[in-house]
């Protein structure tokens, strides 16, 4: 269970939102650009800091205003999956991807490369060079580096937003396949229905920095 | 071929800029870091500070280190008594001027390459279990690498060619202080003494230029690493 409750003022633009989403599944944060989707995002990752607020995953406190506990984002072990795709172009596919495994302690390892690399279907890119590589190719080997951390919760701010239709349909199947696979949470951020409904996500719809309707939990 | 007295101050020439670029290399990408990302009082006051051996005389900036860094300079004395270390009137001297007047050029570049970095990739490797030294030391520096290159190359280069302050600071002594350009001065200040200059000249001119060549190989290179 992930519990968010998060206040933060960006120039004239003002989040105030609290949502909790499930500790399985694909929850979707769902709603027009500038709606504040990014900055929750960031915000759970530990990239943005609150004014104020709490965000709990599990029994683990990430962020809490007044108790004074605010995690780096190292060790929130929060996977977080960009629109930009944010691949580091001085590294090779394969080192990309093992960046974030190499730093994990082994007992915390659930998957390894080989799992990670079948299951989003990159084999033959390891040797190649970020730049060289499709949109499509990028968001899955971003995907791939971030389930290598083994994170506790991923979230995918829109990933196939920079993305054309041909290649969206070419990342979503991948994408779907996650919640079975891994028993890991997604929260997956979209302005976009279809993707949704794909990953039969659970919505919660964010509008102008507020939460305006969210599942019975 | 060359002359003892042109491999001695060329020697000297290489010797006391490798070292000058090497030893304020650090210092140069701890600076250039801090005037990129750095929020603190006394920004200006730095990077004033850092800029003032571009603009001063020469003359000056040596004058102000044999001050402070002579035998009976404040630092000069310390160092001499606790170290044992003395830079009046040897290489070593020419080599801290050589460093004090590139210094400028080596944080320009370098500051350039830090304010072009996308702080998203530095982001993207917090999430991914780094922590701060770790993202700068894995992310950061090899993405600045090329203005660190550049930037050190630069630094080299104004080396080779450093004379006022370095004539000041610690005088023209044939194998301690006697590089490249104070040896071209002295040749200059003999009788007969044209023909020599005009072989320094050219020696000067084949080194800087070799060091300049080579910086555009090696950035290149990176370039095109970088591109896949």
């Amino acid at each position: 269970m992930l519990q968010v409750t998060a206040n933060k003022q960006v120039g004239g633009f003002r989040l105030e939102a609290a949502f909790q989403a499930p500790a399985q599944g694909v929850t979707a944060l769902f709603g027009p650009s500038g709606a504040g989707k990014t900055t929750l995002v960031n915000i759970i990752a530990g990239l943005v800091r609150p004014d104020q607020g709490r965000v709990a995953l599990g029994q683990r406190v990430l962020f809490d205003s007044a108790q004074g506990v605010n995690l780096p984002p190292e060790r929130r072990r929060v996977g977080l999956v960009f629109q930009d795709g944010r691949l580091f172009p001085h590294l090779s596919v394969r080192s990309n991807l093992t960046y974030g495994l190499r730093l994990l302690p082994p007992e915390q390892r659930r998957l390894e490369l080989e799992e990670v690399v079948e299951l989003m279907g990159i084999g033959h890119l390891l040797a190649r060079r970020p730049a060289t590589l499709s949109g499509g190719e990028k968001q899955r080997v971003g995907v791939g580096r971030a389930l290598l951390t083994s994170p506790e919760l991923l979230l995918l701010d829109e990933p196939l937003a920079s993305l054309d239709q041909g290649r969206k349909d070419e990342v979503l199947p991948f994408l779907a396949r996650l919640p079975q696979r891994l028993q890991v949470p997604m929260i997956y951020v979209s302005h976009s229905r279809q993707e949704i409904e794909f990953l039969e996500a659970k919505v919660i719809h964010v509008a102008g920095g507020r939460i305006q309707a969210a599942p019975a939990a | 071929m060359l002359s003892a007295y042109e491999i001695a101050a060329l020697g000297l020439s290489l010797k006391v800029a490798a070292w000058a670029v090497a030893g304020s290399l650090p210092l140069g990408i701890a600076v250039a870091w801090l005037l990129a990302r750095g929020r603190f009082a006394g920004k200006t006051v730095l990077d004033g500070l850092v800029h003032l051996p571009l603009v001063l005389p020469p003359v000056v900036t040596g004058y102000l280190l044999l001050l402070l860094l002579g035998r009976q300079g404040p630092l000069g004395a310390w160092l001499y008594k606790y170290l044992g270390i003395s830079v009046a009137f040897n290489w070593k001297g020419a080599a801290l001027a050589a460093a004090v007047m590139s210094f400028p050029l080596l944080v320009r570049a370098m500051r350039l390459a830090a304010e072009g970095l996308d702080p998203g990739l530095e982001q993207a490797a917090r999430t991914l279990g780094a922590g701060r030294l770790r993202v700068f030391c894995t992310v950061s520096l090899p993405l600045m690498l090329p203005g660190v290159l550049s930037g050190a190359v630069m630094a080299f280069a104004r080396s080779l060619g450093e004379f006022g302050a370095t004539i000041t600071f610690v005088s023209n002594i044939p194998g301690q202080t006697r590089t490249l350009p104070l040896a071209l001065y002295s040749l200059v200040q003999t009788p007969g003494g044209e023909q020599g200059a005009l072989r320094l000249c050219i020696i000067s001119v084949v080194v800087s230029l070799a060091a300049l060549v080579a910086s555009e190989l090696l950035a290149r290179r990176l370039a095109a690493r970088l591109r896949g």
